[in-house]
């Protein structure tokens, strides 16, 4: 078997019994991404040389007889809406095409003081508006296992990357599921964190009552070690969570039985294949034989989520992205008349229209005589969504649900807006809420493609998470299946 | 159709985004569209609900009043389209 198609605690085996070394590993990421990024596009930069570099000194440290952490030279590949210092960080945006952010941010410091090896950059929906990766401002990305659909958005080229063996571990962000519907599409493993336990300075803001950053990866165990590098709190950030991190591997063996799932009935409704039903029922039906107890539950306010996100997160995407002005970075529009006509112009070129349409929606829905219409009536509405989860999680210990309507579907095979936001109607109450939630892959459809299965926590509930996604994993297969790239 | 060509207009001009005729167009019936499955909100009363802003409780953070170094000048107006004798450089901006 090839490096490339290990996990990182697999590598870090090898890397302290030295079986290979750092460079080894590094090259053998590079020759595959030489062989098929031409086909996938799941990176913007590529940043091969300081990689090279970073491996070998993690080689010397091995060399020199010191101990290296789990992620010690493990290819990593980071999703572009995260500041890289000396590192073009674009969000796939022209107006950001050239930037070059001066400071790192938390989550790449805390991976740099592991000795990670940055891969490079990769592809997203522009600024993470998007649920396809087709909405980036330089090229789609494919998703591995049919090049002719889509990887899932808007942390497509994080997903795909891992899927394609393009990199180890990824980071991705997650606003209204764009780490959870990409790795469902792609067959990986990805987590969306509580709100607030992975630091969000540096990180390019969409929705910033919404985003987290977490981690894609082939499977839990290396989901949990990414988990335990990146958590945890930040002064530069005041929406980080102050409270101790626990080792979030202790947690994976441990029995279920007895764990109580709940199965929320509105999350297998009509708009739902049923391949993806019946793929998920049978993962449910699994955990039940290994010791856990599962009961249908109700989440009323499920179906008003989805009106509510598209209010609330484009009236905090046109705040956040109302920095873009063409002043003091990016994109600026030659031949302008003043100032006004700069901004206009220069926000014209640079932004693409999932962007603007989102900025429009968003300006107009905090526009004088409509904010207690829309905005404040959706942000009402997330509170009844809340406390559908705080409900359900007074006697559950995790929630079970498909990750997405359907598997991937074909590139431009959705053209109406509206009709590709309900891409995301199973993910996005979780991001209402701040749940943590993960996607796992629990099956494959009729074409082949991959199955996601959403697993839920309450509030800082990772570690139950991760111990029934754990189990699942041991007792079945589908982490072991790859594309066939 | 909520919004018209007008408003879209109106909102662009807000969002400081030049848009073409064609945008007016295809906003125009794209952003009714996403309202109008919006409405949906209308069918909870909401009344008595207090509005979430953040899924956690949040409260002031406060850092000690320290003096810390900054960016470097040169570091901030690195990615500048335009500067001049160490500052940002604007169109004019009165006539």
């Amino acid at each position: 078997m090839e490096l490339y198609q290990l996990t990182a605690h697999q590598l870090h085996e090898k890397l302290v019994n030295k079986e290979v070394t750092a460079r080894e590993i590094t090259e053998s990421i590079y020759n595959r991404i030489e062989a098929v990024e031409e086909d996938v596009k799941a990176y913007i930069t590529l940043t091969k040389e300081d990689a090279l570099k970073q491996a070998d000194k993690v080689d010397e440290k091995i060399a020199n007889g010191e101990e290296i952490g789990p992620l010690a030279g493990i290819p990593i590949a980071i999703k572009d809406n995260m500041s890289t210092e000396g590192v073009k960080t674009t969000c796939a945006s022209k107006i950001l095409h050239n930037y070059k952010p001066p400071y790192d941010a938390t989550v790449i410091k805390k991976l740099s003081a592991e000795d990670y090896i940055m891969v490079g950059k990769t592809n997203m929906d522009e600024f993470a508006m998007g649920s396809s990766n087709e909405n980036s401002g330089f090229y789609p990305t494919a998703n591995p296992w049919d090049l002719t659909r889509v990887p899932g958005g808007s942390s497509g080229g994080s997903a795909a990357a891992v899927a394609a063996g393009e990199a180890i571990i990824s980071l991705g962000s997650d606003t209204g599921g764009s780490i959870r519907q990409p790795a469902a599409f792609c067959g990986v493993v990805g987590m969306k964190p509580t709100y607030g336990l992975v630091s969000r300075y540096g990180l390019v803001a969409f929705a910033s009552s919404l985003d987290q950053i977490g981690p894609f990866s082939k499977d839990i165990t290396d989901c949990a070690i990414a988990l335990n590098y990146i958590a945890g709190h930040d002064e530069f950030d005041s929406t980080s969570a102050n409270r101790e991190v626990p080792d979030y591997t202790a947690s994976l063996n441990k029995d279920i039985t007895g764990m109580k799932i709940g199965v929320p009935s509105e999350y297998f409704g009509d708009g739902i294949d049923q391949e993806v039903k019946d793929a998920v029922w049978t993962a449910i039906k699994k955990l039940e034989e290994l010791g856990a107890e599962y009961e249908e539950v109700s989440l009323p306010h499920t179906e008003y989520a989805l009106s509510a996100y598209y209010l609330i997160a484009p009236a905090e995407a046109s705040s956040n992205l109302a920095r873009y002005d063409g002043v003091r970075y990016g994109l600026r529009s030659e031949e302008v008349k003043g100032l006004v006509d700069m901004y206009k112009k220069t926000r014209q070129e640079g932004f693409g229209d999932e962007v603007k349409r989102r900025i429009m929606l968003g300006t107009y829905a905090l526009s004088s005589g409509y904010y207690d219409a829309y905005y404040k009536k959706a942000q009402k509405v997330r509170t009844l969504v809340k406390q559908d989860f705080d409900r359900a999680f007074e006697k559950y210990d995790v929630l079970i649900s498909p990750t997405t309507p359907t598997t991937s579907f074909k590139a431009g095979a959705k053209k109406d807006p509206l009709e590709m936001y309900l891409s995301d109607i199973c993910t996005i109450p979780i991001n209402l809420a701040g749940i943590p939630a993960l996607s796992m892959p629990c099956g494959l459809d009729s074409n082949g493609l991959p199955i996601g299965l959403q697993i839920m926590g309450n509030h800082f509930g990772e570690e139950k998470i991760l111990q029934i996604a754990h189990a699942f994993e041991q007792a079945t297969d589908f982490h072991k299946k790859r594309a066939s790239l | 159709m909520k919004i018209n060509k007008e408003t879209v207009e109106k909102v662009a001009h807000l969002a400081r985004l030049e848009v073409s005729e064609e945008e007016k167009d295809m906003f125009a019936h794209q952003l009714s569209d996403i309202l109008d499955h919006a409405e949906k909100l209308n069918e909870l009363d909401t009344e008595d609900i207090a509005p979430t802003a953040h899924a956690l409780p949040i409260k002031n953070v406060f850092r000690k009043d320290e003096v810390r170094d900054s960016l470097d000048r040169e570091a901030v107006l690195a990615n500048a389209p335009e500067k001049d004798e160490g500052m940002f450089k604007v169109p004019q901006i009165v006539d």
